[in-house]
């Protein structure tokens, strides 16, 4: 009841400055990031973990872990 | 599911050693650079057919290759790119100067093919160095205008993979890919195609 929760991450894409190379879906291991139309990545916040593998393989670095709103 | 230990690997994830194969046979010899156009038609191809990346996506070798070396291989200080780099400006005109830089070779080529200019055999490396590299060339059935563009289009894909190196070094492992003129170009055409203006995703 009391004990304190980390608040949840999960993965945002700047979708101004992605350039669409599929690094980040490469190396997501929930298979949550997708590139639909080849303009921009999408992460599907109900697989998304918030591991930041993502973020840390973009090589634009556009990509930032942010909390979860509920 | 991906799990640890048994990566499930698919059959075009290894089209690096595809890339590496190219870099090594220009060295053996240079109407292998021919093939490269094979690097250039099917990105354009499939983003303009199915409006997708999906050739950035799965099937690049060069990304790969830049991934095994940087990333696996750890040479890559693995640090974010500078801001320019990944900006609108420098992205666009980076493309618009690789295509100058590409007509101009097509035109050398030209003047070659009609003649007017003597076959050159350098590969021309940053668009300024002039490497000899005669010793790739062992004479053609065909009109020297086709060696020509040979060691034209062998010069762009050696720069482009030295530029794509250096920034490995310096930055991520892929960081090439943030400013490749056919990720550029493919990634417009996927908004064009999919009615998205430029200034937004």
């Amino acid at each position: 009841m009391s004990t304190k929760k980390m608040p949840a991450r999960k993965a945002v894409v700047d979708s101004n400055t992605c350039v669409a190379c599929g690094c980040c879906m490469k190396v997501c291991p929930r298979n949550a990031i997708t590139i639909p139309k080849g303009i921009c990545a999408i992460v599907d916040q109900n697989l998304c973990v918030g591991c930041g593998k993502c973020a840390k393989e973009c090589p634009a670095s556009v990509i930032t872990l942010e909390v979860y709103e509920v | 599911m991906k799990q640890k230990g048994t990566p499930n690997k698919k059959w075009y994830d290894y089209l690096w050693i595809v890339s590496l194969t190219y870099l090594i046979l220009g060295f053996l010899n240079i109407l292998f650079a021919w093939l490269g156009l094979l690097c250039f038609f099917i990105p354009l191809i499939i983003s303009v057919t199915t409006g997708s990346k999906a050739y950035c996506n799965k099937y690049c070798g060069r990304g790969q290759l830049f991934a095994l070396v940087g990333g696996r291989f750890g040479l890559s200080r693995k640090k974010d790119v500078p801001t320019w780099l990944k900006s609108r400006y420098f992205r666009y005109g980076f493309l618009t100067f690789f295509f100058v830089m590409f007509f101009l070779m097509l035109w050398n080529t030209y003047l070659v093919f009609a003649g007017t200019k003597d076959l050159s055999t350098v590969v021309t490396l940053l668009w300024t160095f002039k490497l000899p590299w005669h010793w790739a060339y062992h004479g053609t059935l065909f009109s020297d205008g086709t060696v020509q563009f040979a060691f034209g289009f062998y010069s762009v894909m050696l720069t482009s993979t030295v530029l794509g190196f250096v920034t490995m070094l310096l930055f991520k492992p892929r960081s090439w890919c943030v400013y490749c003129p056919m990720g550029t170009m493919t990634q417009l055409i996927c908004k064009a195609r999919n009615g998205v203006s430029s200034h937004r995703a």
